[in-house]
């Protein structure tokens, strides 16, 4: 009754300025691209260092329009998309195994770590040496470098999963696989999202520098080639169509984080 | 269910805990234990249903000879420990047959809170959710429930009302219950024997002869509170 009195009168007061607050984030980034069209059209900054805004998108329509665009987005993110499968599945099994057994941790954490050090894309001479630029060199590369950061946060999630409900689970006759299930499953999956997470951003930046360095299609491919005849639009496309994937695999990863998480307080209130 | 607890003796380390420790309870009997912290309570509690291995001594559970599977013991801790990541009605079916989801409705109507079914445990104040701890524990029909202060972290009303919830609970099901609790109060309005533990043995065993209900304001009440709690408190000027 009070409540609903009030709401109207609050709800014309707060509207302008939920308005305004939700405007403000985009004022510096459309003032930048407002600049840099003018300044391309100003003749100020030449089209072989960057070309304009304008010039990107006709080149995007023109790329998708024949279908080249498409074809390098499927390949890249398929190598993406098998290298993060390949990775991150051995990743969350080796983590849960380390994670839930003492024997395997003994055994296998003390090499992980090691090779934890090295960075994957250190690894490219060796890798071209082995696989060649083939299709399994990328995947190969990717499947390593996503492979730590969920083997990191799985065997942590497993190991802070709460003693209490732990012990609750086994006064109430839970052992085994059931005990997995309904407690050290669910109470890991916060940390092993948020692995989850930090390698899909990770996939990303290791597919870019791997296609760049070699490769025969893909996004990495189709900028190179262009650096190539200095078509400085087509190199810009590649570039935001990296940045625009990395987004939705986050955004795919913050939706899980919210679909399997929502029982917590802290993923409900995030946006 | 009986419980038989002899000669028990339980250490962390260097630290005994329980010492030689005896305590007989019969089958459909209400025993509350108080003492000071660290007196070792819970830790007694924690070795009946099996979180404690004690060093020496034996506890015996019901009739030996009558028990051939695994006797059925429910504990409620002190936190409610509900799964978060699953609903009320669903942590209330935790390790029950799912063709019992029925039963497990009812229980939760017994406690009050059919209506908050599909709701997270989040969602639920304290008192709500040790309710929501008592209906698991009570879906089982368990022979004998352990009640590690379950009560201890919520407010002087909602104990009240919970404590009078696990005395109906308890004369219509006639189940055996373990109560720890530090509260000399609720241990007396609850138990048909308050046992108080000091240097690791029984300090005090003393029945209750109250009628039940039991109204805190009256005179016996009060006497027998007086009489525990100076006992539970008299060590402390040694110290």
């Amino acid at each position: 009754m009070n409540q609903s009195q009030k709401s109207p009168a609050m709800k014309t007061q707060l509207r302008p300025s939920t308005l305004a607050k939700q405007a403000l984030p985009w004022v510096v980034p459309i003032s930048l691209l407002i600049v840099w069209q003018w300044a391309s059209s100003a003749g100020i900054l030449p089209s072989r260092f960057l070309p304009s805004p304008r010039a990107v998108v006709t080149s995007f329509i023109e790329l998708s329009a024949s279908g080249e665009l498409w074809m390098h987005v499927r390949v890249s993110t398929l190598r993406a998309l098998a290298g993060f499968a390949v990775g991150g599945g051995l990743g969350l099994l080796l983590g849960l195994l380390t994670g839930s057994l003492h024997w395997a941790e003994t055994l296998l954490d003390t090499t992980i770590q090691m090779i934890r050090n090295i960075p994957p894309l250190a690894l490219i001479p060796l890798v071209i040496l082995w696989f060649g630029i083939d299709e399994s060199a990328k995947l190969f590369l990717v499947a390593l470098g996503v492979f730590f950061p969920v083997y990191i946060n799985t065997f942590h999630g497993i190991r802070s999963v709460d003693r209490g409900l732990l012990e609750m689970g086994r006064t109430y006759g839970l052992s085994g696989w059931p005990l997995y299930r309904e407690i050290i499953l669910p109470g890991a999956l916060p940390s092993i999202l948020v692995g989850v997470r930090f390698s899909l951003g990770l996939m990303w930046v290791i597919l870019i520098v791997a296609e760049t360095i070699s490769a025969r299609s893909g996004i990495g491919y189709m900028t190179m080639n262009a650096r190539e005849f200095m078509q400085t639009d087509v190199m810009v496309v590649g570039i935001l169509l990296y940045a625009i994937l990395g987004k939705l695999a986050d955004l795919l990863a913050k939706g899980l984080e919210r679909y399997w998480l929502r029982w917590n307080p802290a993923y409900q209130a995030a946006r | 269910m009986s419980v038989a607890i002899k000669n028990v003796s339980i250490a962390f380390g260097e630290r005994t805990v329980l010492e030689d420790f005896d305590v007989d309870i019969s089958a459909g009997e209400f025993v509350a234990i108080v003492g000071r912290s660290g007196c070792g309570k819970s830790t007694l509690l924690r070795s009946v249903v099996g979180l404690e291995t004690p060093r020496t001594g034996t506890i015996i559970l019901g009739n030996v000879a009558e028990h051939s599977g695994k006797p059925d013991v429910r504990v409620m801790f002190q936190d409610s420990r509900l799964l978060p990541w699953r609903r009320i009605l669903p942590n209330v079916m935790l390790g029950l047959e799912p063709a019992l989801l029925p039963h497990a409705r009812k229980v939760l109507a017994q406690v009050g809170l059919a209506e908050r079914a599909n709701d997270w445990p989040a969602t639920l104040s304290g008192g709500q959710r040790q309710r929501v701890a008592l209906a698991r524990a009570l879906v089982h029909d368990p022979n004998l429930l352990l009640l590690d202060e379950p009560l201890g972290s919520l407010d002087a009303l909602t104990r009240i009302e919970m404590q009078q919830l696990i005395e109906d609970v308890w004369r219509s099901r006639g189940f055996t219950a373990m109560l720890v609790t530090h509260d000399v109060a609720e241990a007396i309005s609850l138990a048909d024997r308050v046992i108080s533990i000091e240097g690791g043995r029984v300090a005090l065993d003393e029945v209750v002869n109250i009628p039940r209900p039991r109204t805190r304001g009256s005179a016996r009440f009060a006497a027998l509170e007086e009489r525990i709690l100076g006992r539970v408190l008299q060590r402390r000027s040694v110290f």
